[in-house]
């Protein structure tokens, strides 16, 4: 049958391949991402955790699959990992919500 | 729960498992291919050092990961007669520095104890290592002293934990593992391993919990050391993280879960030459219950005895400048060992 769908698992092992199209560019974001990732002021375990969290809040689907993997391997446990979605959440409706202030300052301006 | 033997499960026999291990070449690039590409083919010896012993299959634990299929259920274990001929090439052969004693659970082997106090008459210089899973030390009364014994031959104490806390534990080794674990490590501690200056060397063993490799071990390391001390008072020397090789139940539960293809394209493209030029197998020999000569343990586990002549396969036969060059086996587990920093008996290689 006929794939129909936006998203394939499998093209998460090919990210690399933008290169192809882009060449000096890819390597500089790879190379950006790396040492991003590495042990540094936060340890990559840390960071592995931050990421996890930043792909649910930007829905990036080969991020969630990849850090869900890579924050498991670390040794952060399924609690740990369910509460830094929620922080994501919490961040996320929040910067939904705190707009509505801005919504009560435009309609105090103008109503009678 | 059984182990595949007594499930008479097509995966207890070693040619099923080699052919699930060899099929589908095209998506899966020969290891062989690997190495040649790299100019370690054929594979060889660097020098026998370590002889590792597997002293049978018998085992208080039915593991999930476990590529030895061990079990109660399990009676396979070297008779005493086996042992004397390992003594005798100890004698013979002073090179060997290094005994490896695992299983199973070695210790439930009637002979263990004779067997270690013998490997210290031929030479009270062998360093002895024994893979000691822990709840053996609490599964009987008569086990409870092993701890004294340790200390009494200064035996490197070698024990799988696979995470500080009892869900990953006990979700890889059994129900309660992990109390039982933590129970024999302070005892342990007791008598003086893993503590600084006692030369009594406790070492633990991490392997995923699941379908994925091992995080950093010099990371890891400090983690189980933070947590065991603040959680239970228990310290060690190091920790060894060891990739799960897809054979016997590990390979079962990857094709149960749905995991095998996906953990093998992980496990070939990490592939790393310097893990590869560190592998244990080039200065191992690991022999079976049975006397049989093989590269490794997985080796062992897949029935595929050292490439040496048939006259030579067996302990009985014993010839070290024989086994120092000759090619070793390999298949497509051979990936597990060299993936990533790379593993073995002694943790990272790379």
């Amino acid at each position: 049958m006929e794939k129909n769908h936006y998203y394939d698992a499998a093209d998460l092992a090919k990210f690399g391949n933008v290169t192809e199209w882009q060449k000096e560019m890819g390597d500089k974001f790879f190379a950006w991402y790396g040492k991003v990732f590495e042990d540094s002021a936060l340890t990559a375990r840390e960071k592995s955790l931050i990421a996890l969290a930043v792909s649910h809040a930007v829905k990036c689907p080969y991020c969630i699959d990849a850090y869900s993997s890579d924050a498991y391997e670390k040794g952060w446990s399924k609690e740990q990992m369910m509460e830094a979605v929620q922080v994501a959440s919490a961040i996320s409706g929040g910067a939904t919500l705190v707009h509505g202030v801005q919504m009560m300052n435009k309609v105090d301006k103008i109503a009678m | 729960m059984k182990s595949l033997k007594a499930l008479a499960h097509s995966l207890s026999d070693a040619e099923e498992q080699i052919a699930v291990l060899e099929s589908n070449t095209e998506k899966y690039p020969a290891f062989e291919k690997k190495l040649s590409e790299i100019d370690l083919l054929p594979l060889k010896p660097t020098g026998t050092e370590i002889f590792q012993i597997n002293m049978g299959k018998m085992c208080n634990q039915v593991c999930a990961h476990c590529h030895v299929d061990a079990g109660p259920d399990r009676k396979e274990i070297m008779t005493r007669e086996t042992m004397q001929q390992c003594l005798d090439v100890l004698a013979n052969n002073p090179s060997l520095k290094t005994v490896d004693l695992t299983g199973g659970a070695p210790e439930m082997n009637p002979e263990f104890r004779w067997f270690v106090t013998e490997i210290k008459k031929v030479n009270k210089d062998i360093h002895i290592i024994v893979r000691c899973n822990l709840t053996i030390i609490r599964a009987n009364k008569k086990y409870y002293d092993l701890p004294e014994f340790y200390k009494e031959h200064n035996i490197e104490v070698v024990s799988s934990l696979p995470f500080y806390t009892s869900d990953r534990t006990d979700k890889q080794r059994g129900n309660g593992v992990f109390k039982d674990s933590i129970k024999a490590l302070q005892m342990l501690n007791e008598v003086g391993y893993g503590l600084e200056g006692s030369g009594l060397m406790l070492n633990l063993v991490y392997n995923p919990a699941g379908a994925f490799l091992p995080p950093s071990q010099e990371a890891l390391e400090l983690e189980y050391k933070t947590e065991l001390r603040k959680r239970f008072e228990i310290e060690f020397n190091h920790l060894f993280a060891i990739t799960n090789l897809p054979i016997s139940r590990f390979l079962d539960y990857l094709l149960v879960s749905g995991n095998y293809e996906e953990y093998m394209a992980k496990l070939i493209d990490a592939f790393n030459p310097e893990a590869a030029r560190g592998v244990m197998c080039r200065n191992t020999v690991s022999i079976g219950w049975d006397g049989y000569l093989y590269d490794c343990d997985f080796n062992q586990m897949l029935e595929l005895k050292v490439a040496c002549e048939k006259n030579k396969q067996h302990i009985a036969d014993f010839d070290l400048k024989a086994l120092d060059s000759r090619d070793i086996i390999l298949g497509q587990h051979c990936y597990g060992c060299t993936a990533g920093a790379g593993s073995s008996c002694g943790g990272e290689v790379a």
